[in-house]
């Protein structure tokens, strides 16, 4: 009997992976995409501001009040954030992407893996909140900057109107501090898995061919590596976007984004706003997206 | 003669405690076809790769044309590689590709353009530019690496084991090729192979290598006719090695000595042995037809085998597979007979 089953599944390839694909399938169209409909179904949706219900009909009104110079700065605040803290990763995380698929041995390359993924096995909020000691007034970064008679540039430096505040866990800049350290495993993995897959033979034939270490850098693996970067900055640029809870803990009273969508959605209600607030960092990705693949991102793939 | 093109002065390279390359000393002249022949692990490829840069001798001196290299980076040094895989820059086009190297010293994009277009003339793949490396063959591939190496007019051209990955016809077209450019734009080759057969058609020299040190350099027929060690004899062509008693009851010495099967030949036991010939009666245990040829092995009578090949040009004497299990008397010229020591 299982036999018969198995050779009828056999002789009909299409069946099985229709089989095979069909849970992933209704777990991906009802979950997301019905949700991203529902959610773009709300944003069209308008809130009674006098009984403080949902007018189930369709309105551009919401939009209209999203678009408000106040909320555009708050797009434009957490875009310019999520562009710095995707830079910063990219930055820290190649060389230590590059000593891991080039030169690191099979063992050290396991303690790196794990060095790097061994922050994501504990909660993201205590993490987060452990960087409320480090970045506080009396935190170790002000003591460490005392221990070596730099408070002084510390002030100053919290001292700046754009950049700082109270002390850095109040400040734009601890935000931003916050935001590398939770999400530099996303960027670092990606660009190790591209990194790796370039044979150590294109960079010999590269310096063979007169570059220049830096020349090789740049022409061969950089373009090489791009889509791991990509890969990378897709999750610091859209994780940035949407995260709520770095901003409520640290910096001043500046919204987010994301901390928004929570402000509408849970403390006033307003569930169409929230729903077109989230339609923003959509379009912002898909943006994002386009300018990727104009610059050939996705070429390699 | 002028300047050797490559010089290796007592050039040692040791990887921990394994001597990859030992204490090698090798001239290669220049406009020269040298071919560095030798099993897997026999040092070739190190020393090839310390010509290109890519690897520092542990000791000893290597030279270009006179200059000391031994400390230059890879970019430093006008040699060029076709590399084993290839390593075409896949992000780029084949015309890209071919013109890298210009692209790095800076030439204007006309003047790439036009050499490029050279290039991919003389390596046969007019047209084939704007493709990119994954949309071709591996003998295009191959062209393609050749192409970007030539187009920088190296003193010397590295070739590491390049034909490896094609097939035997395709190799085969590639050998008179290569040898034919070689001739053309009159550059030094320095092949790298394990393939006796491919070192012996196109080389005008052959270094064979052995656990890191050179066991012989010569011509072709040289390395074939008189190999230097039993090691040579073994690994180019494939020879019989006659030691002991055997060879004391064929020779009358026991002077361990080698002949090619295709030396030997294969006669009735009645046959007349000349003065010039050795011989040695036996019985034919195993016959492997092989189109071109038969391999014949013969049990002798005193114990040992022997290996023969005759071609089959003439079925007069004995249909080849009715020999089979047939007492037969090989014979060969006392001069063909190599005395190797060891």
């Amino acid at each position: 009997m299982l036999q018969r089953i198995s050779t009828y599944l056999y002789l009909r390839p299409r069946l099985i992976l229709l089989l095979l694909l069909l849970p992933p399938l209704i777990w991906f169209l009802v979950v997301y995409i019905g949700a991203l409909i529902s959610m773009l179904i709300n944003s069209f949706f308008s809130l009674d501001s006098f009984t403080g219900q949902v007018v189930r009909q369709f309105t551009l009104q919401t939009y209209a009040k999203l678009l408000i110079p106040t909320n555009i700065q708050i797009f434009l605040r957490t875009t310019l954030m999520a562009l710095t803290v995707t830079v910063a990763c990219i930055i820290i995380a190649f060389p230590l992407a590059y000593y891991m698929a080039r030169y690191a041995s099979p063992r050290m390359k396991t303690v790196l893996y794990l060095a790097v993924t061994l922050p994501l096995w504990s909660s993201y909020v205590v993490r987060v909140y452990s960087w409320k000691l480090i970045l506080a007034q009396e935190g170790i970064i002000s003591w460490f900057a005392q221990l070596l008679h730099l408070d002084g540039l510390l002030n100053w430096y919290l001292s700046s109107k754009l950049l700082g505040g109270p002390s850095l866990s109040v400040s734009v800049t601890g935000i931003f501090l916050v935001f590398v350290y939770i999400w530099l495993p996303y960027m670092i993995l990606p660009i190790q898995t591209a990194l790796e897959r370039v044979p150590k033979s294109l960079i010999e034939a590269s310096n063979d061919l007169g570059a220049t270490p830096a020349q090789t850098f740049r022409n061969v693996v950089l373009p090489l590596a791009f889509p791991g970067v990509v890969a990378g900055s897709i999750f610091t640029f859209s994780l940035t976007l949407g995260d709520f809870i770095v901003p409520s803990l640290f910096g001043n009273s500046s919204f987010f984004i994301g901390k928004a969508v929570l402000t509408y959605q849970g403390t006033s209600g307003n569930i169409p706003l929230a729903a077109a607030f989230t339609m923003g960092p959509i379009v912002i990705m898909i943006v994002y997206l386009l300018i990727a693949r104009r610059l050939g991102a996705f070429d390699a793939l | 003669m002028g300047e050797p093109a490559v010089l290796f002065k007592n050039v040692s390279r040791h990887f921990g405690d394994v001597k990859a390359v030992d204490e090698v000393t090798l001239e290669i002249q220049h406009g020269e076809f040298f071919s560095m022949l030798g099993p897997s692990g026999s040092g070739k490829t190190t020393c090839l790769r310390m010509i290109a840069g890519f690897d520092r001798p542990t000791s000893g001196q290597i030279f270009l044309y006179g200059q000391d290299v031994s400390n230059l980076p890879p970019y430093e040094r006008s040699v060029n590689t076709v590399f084993q895989d290839y390593a075409l820059f896949p992000h780029m086009t084949v015309e890209d590709n071919i013109g890298y190297g210009l692209m790095i010293k800076g030439a204007p994009k006309t003047e790439r353009m036009k050499q490029v277009d050279e290039m991919l003339e003389l390596v046969r793949l007019p047209g084939f530019g704007y493709r990119k490396p994954s949309q071709l063959s591996g003998g295009q591939r191959q062209r393609v690496a050749l192409g970007r190496a030539l187009i920088n007019h190296p003193k010397v051209l590295l070739l590491d084991e390049p034909l490896g990955a094609l097939d035997l016809k395709l190799r085969q077209q590639m050998q008179v090729e290569l040898k034919a450019i070689q001739k053309r734009v009159g550059i030094t080759f320095i092949f790298v192979t394990h393939d006796q057969e491919e070192a012996l058609t196109m080389s005008d020299r052959i270094a064979v290598f052995n656990e890191g040190k050179i066991e012989q350099v010569g011509t072709p027929a040289e390395i074939y006719e008189h190999p230097a060690s039993t090691f040579v004899a073994g690994f180019v062509g494939t020879s019989n090695l006659v030691s002991g008693e055997v060879a004391e009851r064929v020779t009358g010495s026991d002077a361990r000595f080698s002949i090619r099967p295709e030396k030997i030949h294969l006669a009735t036991v009645d046959d007349k042995v000349d003065d010039d010939m050795f011989y040695a009666d036996g019985k034919v245990r195993d016959v492997i037809y092989l189109g071109l040829y038969t391999r014949y092995l013969v049990e002798l009578d005193g114990g040992g085998d022997l290996v023969v090949v005759e071609q089959n040009l003439r079925t007069t004497s004995m249909d080849v597979m009715k020999v089979k299990d047939q007492r037969v008397r090989l014979l060969w010229k006392k001069e063909h007979v190599r005395y190797v020591g060891g």
